[in-house]
């Protein structure tokens, strides 16, 4: 009804490599534009609830982890059971600038990110030669070992804690300490992230990636450099690992190995599954959803739970509830909807695209 | 000429062995070892000990694998909801322990043919990767759904067995552990026997050679991938109660799992034999790294030292010590 692509001729090479080909999609982009840029920290402006922007803006940093970890696992076809540590590579090199040299964030966000590409590119190594299963366990390994040996060298680490207190974000003297400056600061490397992954994906770089993913041998005998493409692939996504640290640190104002633990790496891993491999929107969605699911499962418990149990079990229950939820959803959606949310948008999308004359 | 190829590929493990000896020497590794024998003895067998408790739960990774080509990383959650459904059994009904154990075996059966049936036949021809994921989802499926079901609290499975170590010059075993490993290679010799001599076994061989063929020969490929994943819930059982029995029954339990990668990596997937050795180097590798590296960096480096192994393991010989060396084709 609304999507329609009939009547739009495209009479250029420009026109019809665009992002967005068609009106519809540009103005779908402008209205979220105005909620997510307008409407949500307006809401919080005039109310003074830092609710609902915070629970975006730790949406927008887990946005930048999907998409890192989605162009790995879902365009390069290469897992990796260890970005946690990836992005705790990228936080306490951040933290350390920060606070030892007195950084600001402009640099010490792109300097965590290359850190963690570098750590990456290690990790990465043993993919040239192992894959699958063996890539899983080999970057489970660098989860643990990473994390070891941040918590064990009190120079990263800062001490016995292992956990570096941060000042907030300054903008050339401006500083970002409300909730809402926060939102601002996060939404906005959350929508670099998108663009250029965007855009990435589409260039040589993302179509090499697509080939190794599809078949590697394949790959190789049709010109593309395995080595490199599969490193590059570490890299960029455990640039994007890395940022996502940093915007933690700033965003929780400390840097701390708990945040980066292996369940974390477990949580993106699923966000990509339930958002749907290889895709940009599927990583956004799942970001969302992941995220949303422990509150709206808080919510749903808090409301329903007191009419058949004891309330001073609820937590505990919504933990639990929270682990089976989270673990059923991945196994549902692989076994009924492998492709993930990403093809029941676009399920939903062509069905109205030529609503209601089906034929 | 072939010859010095054989040395160029040999060159890889002599070069380790030089770079482990030189740092031996260097830290004065073997003065300690000498020095301290009889702590190193002792953590030896303590460490040769709880390594064969390891095989008992790499065994029901590597029967998955062997036969069904699935990658089971939900095995530590699998002893983690026997031992809770049987603990469980034991606190809530207050029933003796052979009934327990008895129920806790037909609910591993059950769930064994469930999983089969409702998660992994739908994924028959999915990528390795999909498979990987559905079993984490597994993994944390149980994790809620064990305590939810049958109980929260930290408890125990006392088995009837004796507390007091047993003294043997230097050594101090646990009479656990040493049922512990005794069940172990009972359990891996009953499963070697059964794979090479009964029809069953010769079955599910041809199976993990191959679904196609073994089709043709009129097995019932399915029926043997439900047997598969049945097995490991009965392995599982038999780990749950012995590690039950000794670091207590909670979702904690769960993390024994994480030893089942390096073990089946040094052993070979899809190996049984590889899955003793494969255990006792994890195992003695863990204990040593306790008694004689944590005091010198600090601890906890005990819990990744069997990785750093498997990772070395990993760059020279991925399939393990005895696991098929498989061929990619297109």
């Amino acid at each position: 009804m609304f999507h329609r692509e009939c009547g739009y001729y495209k009479t250029s090479y420009e026109a019809d490599q665009a992002v967005l080909p068609i009106p519809v999609a540009k103005q779908g982009i402008g209205l979220f534009a105005i909620v997510f840029l307008v409407l949500i920290p307006l809401h919080s402006m005039i109310t003074g609830i830092e609710y609902y922007v915070s629970l975006v803006s730790l949406v927008g940093i887990t946005v930048v982890g999907a998409l890192g970890l989605n162009i790995l696992l879902g365009y390069t076809g290469q897992i990796s059971i260890g970005h946690a540590a990836f992005m705790s590579v990228g936080a306490y090199t951040a933290a350390n600038l920060a606070v030892k040299f007195g950084l600001p964030f402009y640099i010490t966000l792109p300097l965590g990110g290359v850190m963690a590409a570098l750590i990456g590119i290690v990790v990465g190594f043993p993919s040239l030669r192992v894959k699958g299963l063996y890539l899983a366990i080999a970057t489970i390994a660098a989860q643990f070992i990473i994390e070891w040996v941040i918590n064990h060298t009190p120079a990263i680490s800062g001490g016995v804690a292992a956990a570096i207190e941060v000042e907030r974000p300054d903008l050339f003297g401006w500083k970002l300490d409300a909730a809402v400056e926060l939102y601002y600061f996060v939404i906005f490397f959350a929508i670099i992230a998108i663009i250029a992954a965007t855009n990435l994906v589409r260039s040589r770089i993302g179509r090499a990636f697509i080939a190794i993913r599809d078949q590697d041998i394949a790959a190789e005998i049709i010109g593309i450099s395995v080595f490199r493409y599969k490193l590059y692939a570490f890299a960029i996504s455990s640039f994007f690992a890395g940022c996502t640290g940093v915007l933690y640190t700033y965003y929780l104002g400390i840097a701390t190995y708990e945040q980066f633990q292996i369940v974390v790496s477990i949580d993106f891993l699923a966000m990509c599954i339930i958002g749907g491999l290889g895709s940009i929107i599927g990583s956004i969605l799942g970001a969302f959803f992941i995220t949303l699911l422990p509150t709206v499962i808080r919510i749903v418990m808090e409301t329903i739970g007191p009419w058949f149990m004891d309330p001073s079990d609820l937590p505990t229950v919504i933990g639990q509830l929270r682990l089976i939820f989270f673990g059923g959803l991945i196994m549902l959606f692989l076994i009924l909807e492998p492709e993930g949310l990403n093809r029941m948008w676009l399920n939903i999308r062509n069905y109205f695209r030529v609503w209601p004359f089906s034929y | 000429m072939q010859n010095a190829l054989n040395l160029l590929s040999r060159g890889k493990y002599v070069l380790l062995l030089a770079i482990f000896l030189g740092l031996m020497i260097w830290r004065d590794g073997f003065t300690v070892l000498i020095r301290d024998w009889e702590f190193a003895v002792a953590l030896i067998a303590e460490g040769t000990l709880t390594g064969l408790m390891y095989s008992l739960i790499a065994l029901g990774f590597v029967l998955i694998y062997k036969s069904t080509d699935a990658i089971n990383f939900a095995q530590g959650e699998f002893v983690m909801i026997a031992a809770i459904v049987v603990a469980g059994m034991l606190d809530w009904l207050g029933l003796p322990l052979w009934l327990a154990i008895l129920i806790g075996f037909a609910f591993m059966i059950a769930f064994g043919m469930g999983l089969e049936r409702f998660v992994l036949r739908p994924m028959i021809g999915m990528p390795i990767v999909a498979i990987i994921m559905a079993t984490i989802g597994l993994a944390f499926f149980l994790r809620g759904f064990g305590p939810l079901v049958f109980g929260a609290a930290p408890t125990t499975i006392n088995l009837p067995i004796p507390d007091s170590p047993i003294i043997l010059g230097p050594l101090y075993l646990k009479p656990i552990g040493l049922v512990g490993a005794a069940a172990s290679l009972l359990f891996l010799a009953g499963f070697g026997w059964f794979f090479l001599k009964t029809r069953k076994g010769v079955a599910m061989r041809a199976v993990a050679d191959s679904h196609q063929v073994s089709m043709a020969m009129g097995i019932n490929v399915e029926r043997y991938f439900a047997i598969a994943w049945v097995m490991a819930g009965i392995v599982a059982l038999m780990g749950g109660l012995l590690w039950g029995n000794m670091v207590g029954v909670d979702t904690q339990l769960a993390l024994v799992g994480l030893k089942v990668f390096p073990v089946v990596i040094l052993g070979g997937l899809d190996s049984v034999n590889g899955v003793i050795l494969g255990g006792i180097i994890v195992g003695v590798t863990e204990a040593m790294t306790s008694g004689f590296i944590d005091p010198v960096v600090g601890g906890g480096m005990k819990d990744f030292a069997p990785y750093v192994l498997m990772i070395i393991m990993l760059m020279i010989r991925p399939y393990g010590i005895f696991g098929r060396r498989l061929i990619e084709r297109i």
